[in-house]
């Protein structure tokens, strides 16, 4: 009860907010179309100097690589160090130009990792195989409770650095065995340049998983201190903090002078500034205090392209939003029913009359960003309503009594959730359907718990850009909850081991080939339906230019530049 | 006097006592999991989760919970956050803004509060009688944050007179906030005053004096005013609490990092220890500012005694 009318006067103010920002839009459509978009050619050769300022939201975590998975934090974390690889901002594919001169196997299970002269962390101490190796056997350690953990599942040893926990029915745990071992047996330095990773099986993409945050390297001085390093991390990439993050204000970054990447940074400074409310942080880019925001209200969105010309920025985001099913339950066991629900959407409309631009509408379980993504991945999921009646109509699947759909409340899902339902009734006359929302802190114990009575949202951000990376870590038997993402139930005996096989698989096309044979097992089981793509959109002042937003969410605040 | 401030003092402690373990049930009693709510639509290894479970001490039951806690509060420890920050220090980092924020605030109520009262109380009826009444109207039935977008729309965007967020230019900053956490208090002030005035007016005491032939500023000034007061300063010392804690759609849209948006953020987190800590000093000050009201009122009327 408390929640629900805490949520209900934030959906007031979101509405009244929207309103004003609405007619503060109208009166600055001046402003917008004298941008100056073409100054400074964003080619990296000497820095151009300057400060600026960019808006993050409240980081959840200390800003450790390794207890990092949310946008907030990884902005600021992403800024402060280079991994092993890094991954074209156009293309999106990986490129040795992070610390890892190469990653090679012959066998596609043991990996040599061998690093380039010359990186440094910002206090001087060189990047050498054992900041990887700690860093990685750090986070993977069970009780130093790091959110990323899982990243390192594969590698051998892993389970020995977990110890037994029982989790009863009520959430609490029992560490029943403590780890036996704190290093990965499958991680070896070999000299100071070079180190192996063992992995339990092969896996032909390992170089590509290696960009993510999870795994990046960490000096010698956050074992030393660990609360004052997530407070004020010492990293090696281009920018370095030479003072703490302030909570609910945020961190002032500055350039790494001595950085050895070619991302170096254009401006001297730039100020991470903590907002509370994208109104807020909307208004002052208009009215110059801030100069980049990423995170816009809805009612800037439909009009923004307009009213900001240039400075108005958009990528497509590595992220897929599907309408997932209970395969465990008994109304949704039925493969054709979950293909005749994804067969009602009208995927465009919604991403249209809902979203404004700022969605996609998706046909494929893989963003478009990745390798392997395909156009038309299925043909389940593309708007057929007479169709999904004929394949309704062959199971007995009682319309006549109302479906559920779950979503996490306060998430800004209720409209489009609401609009499958609206959608799902009238194309496949069910007699109605309930909305059931909750808090994020009940939704995920539930679903993770089977505790879904109808379709319910789900949500993947890509952690590297690869279809491997939309399949295994949802789809696959090895990831059922509570150690993985696969809270759908979904096995499938042939999903699994065209997995396993691609993963093998030494020729990268080949892989490719195979992970996609194993998305067309979805389009027939259809454990979920893909449902949209989301698209970053930022503004930002005359002051800056050349601001780019990869497709991981991370505005590259390297190479913005400042124009006064 | 001495005696009874150390009487209300040692009251204290079972009040926050009370208030401690009345606020650690009902986090206790949210539902959901918010260990689990950390890692989102990611998977959350279970030695992760047991390790963090028992930082926090989220495996025991309430009470040992609640003992665990007082414990470390003897010794100083007001337990941390889930990015395993300090709660004093979250606390002694955001409350001088609070106070800052808070104390401007009631300063505005006071003085434009008090003085539209004495106006309007002294003339009823007139032209500043109905101003005051038909504007404190307007502002009691404009919501908060209506208030707020709207200053900082017009006094921000558009004038550009006051930064429209952050605290970035100090004083300046807290004027636009203060004035709009002040605007329903200050509505309320110049009603009471109004009020309280006009009734004064009426007595004997008023008559007299103005029989003795003193000037209209020292009756109303001297004496109706200081007698006004009371249900004013009642009202002003709740306020000050009232203030501090219930900022957050302020501070919100403000952006200003005080205490109010730390403990709504936390209550979202269900950060047991930032709620209860952060709660607990509001309470502290809630019964402090009662206590310096009663002080007051024998300043103010020197029949009040308490001994």
């Amino acid at each position: 009860m408390r929640n629900s009318a805490r949520k209900a006067s934030l959906a007031a103010i979101t509405a009244l907010a929207l309103a004003l920002a609405a007619c503060g839009g109208d009166d600055d459509d001046e402003g917008g179309d004298t941008g100056s978009g073409d100054s400074g050619d964003g080619d990296t050769g000497e820095a151009t100097g300057g400060e600026f300022s960019t808006y993050i939201g409240e980081p959840e975590n200390p800003l450790i690589p390794g207890n990092t998975n949310e946008t907030e934090g990884g902005q600021i974390v992403d800024s402060l160090f280079t991994g092993l690889v890094t991954y074209n901002s156009d293309t999106y594919e990986m490129e040795f130009n992070g610390v890892a001169e190469s990653i090679e196997s012959d066998d596609q299970q043991t990996w040599t990792v061998t690093l380039k002269d010359g990186w440094t962390f910002h206090d001087g101490s060189p990047v050498t195989a054992e900041s990887f190796v700690d860093a990685w056997n750090w986070t993977a350690y069970g009780p130093n409770g790091a959110g990323n953990s899982y990243f390192f599942a594969n590698i051998e040893g892993y389970d020995e650095l977990q110890g037994v926990v029982e989790t009863d029915d009520e959430g609490n745990t029992e560490v029943v065995e403590e780890p036996s071992a704190e290093e990965m047996s499958g991680l070896e330095v070999v000299d100071e340049r070079t180190f192996t990773v063992t992995l339990k099986d092969p896996f032909s993409i390992f170089p590509m998983t290696t960009g993510y945050t999870a795994f990046y390297p960490l000096p010698e001085a956050f074992f030393e201190d660990e609360e004052a390093f997530g407070r004020q991390p010492i990293g090696n990439g281009p920018f370095m903090a030479n003072e703490e993050f302030v909570p609910g204000q945020g961190i002032t970054l500055d350039r790494y002078e001595d950085y050895a990447g070619d991302d170096a940074a254009q401006a001297d400074r730039v100020e991470l500034r903590v907002y509370a409310d994208e109104n807020t942080g909307y208004t002052d880019v208009q009215a110059g205090n801030l100069d980049i925001s990423d995170t816009l209200p809805v009612s800037a969105i439909g009009t923004g392209p307009d009213e900001w010309g240039d400075r108005w920025v958009e990528s497509p985001r590595g992220d897929m939003t599907p309408l997932a099913f209970p395969t465990y339950d008994e109304r949704y066991s039925d493969p054709r029913v979950r293909q005749a629900f994804a067969m009602a959407i009208n995927r465009e409309a919604i991403t249209e009359a809902i979203f404004e631009g700022s969605r996609t509408p998706a046909n494929s379980w893989a963003s478009p960003v990745v390798e392997g993504y395909r156009e038309d991945a299925c043909e389940f999921n593309t708007f057929d309503p007479d169709r999904a009646n004929e394949l309704l109509d062959e199971t007995d699947f009682d319309r006549s009594e109302p479906i559920d759909l779950w979503f996490n409340s306060g998430a800004g899902h209720d409209q489009w959730v609401e609009a499958v339902g609206n959608q799902l009734r009238d194309n496949l006359g069910i007699s109605d359907y309930n909305l059931e929302s909750l808090d994020f802190a009940e939704y995920l114990p539930l679903r993770d718990d089977q505790g879904m009575t109808g379709p319910y949202r789900a949500g993947w951000v890509m952690d590297y850009p690869h279809i491997q990376n939309f399949l295994e870590p949802l789809y696959s038997e090895s990831a059922l909850p509570p150690a993985g993402a696969n809270d759908t139930y979904f096995t499938n005996e042939e999903f699994d081991s065209l997995i396993s096989e691609a993963n093998q698989a030494d020729d990268p096309d080949e892989a490719v080939s195979l992970y996609q044979q194993a998305e067309d097992i979805l389009c027939q089981e259809m454990p979920s339906t893909p449902l949209f793509y989301g698209v970053n959109q930022l503004v930002h002042t005359e002051r800056v230019d050349n601001v780019t937003i990869n497709a991981f969410s991370r505005i590259e605040l390297q190479s913005v530049t400042v124009v006064e | 006097m001495g005696r009874y401030i150390a009487r209300r003092l040692l009251m204290t402690i079972p009040v926050l006592i009370g208030a401690t373990l009345l606020i650690f049930t009902i986090v206790y009693a949210l539902p959901g999991d918010p260990v689990r709510a950390l890692a989102g639509d990611r998977p959350l290894t279970p030695a992760a989760q047991a390790a963090i479970r028992d930082e926090y001490n989220l495996n025991d039951p309430l009470l040992i919970q609640y003992l665990k806690y007082l414990g470390g509060l003897l010794q100083g420890d007001l337990g941390q956050d889930f990015s395993g920050r300090p709660v004093s220090e979250t606390i002694t980092q955001r409350l001088p803004i609070t106070v800052r924020l808070a104390v401007l605030a009631v300063v505005i109520e006071v003085i434009i509060g008090v003085i539209a009262g004495v106006l309007a109380g002294i003339r009823r009826n007139s032209y500043m009688d109905n101003l005051v009444l038909v504007s404190t109207t307007l502002v009691v039935s404009i919501p908060v944050f209506v208030l707020a977008f709207l200053a900082q729309y017009v006094f921000g965007l558009r004038f550009g007179w006051f930064p429209i967020a952050g605290l970035s230019e100090g004083f300046r900053s807290y004027i636009l906030p203060a004035f709009v956490l002040a605007a329903l208090s200050l509505a309320y002030v110049a009603r009471l005053t109004r009020t309280s005035i006009a009734e004064n007016l009426r007595q004997d005491y008023v008559r007299t004096a103005k029989a003795k032939g003193l000037k209209p500023s020292v009756v109303v000034g001297k004496h109706t005013l200081r007698n006004s007061l009371i249900p004013v300063v009642t009202f002003v010392g709740a306020d000050l609490a009232s203030l501090m804690a219930g900022a957050i759609v302020t501070e919100t849209v403000f952006n200003i990092p005080g205490l109010g948006r730390a403990v709504f953020e936390s209550v979202q987190r269900q950060e047991g220890f930032v709620i209860v800590g952060i709660v607990t000093v509001f309470v502290f000050f809630y019964i402090t500012f009662n206590l310096v009201v009663d002080i007051l009122y024998a300043v103010i009327d020197p029949r009040i005694r308490y001994d």
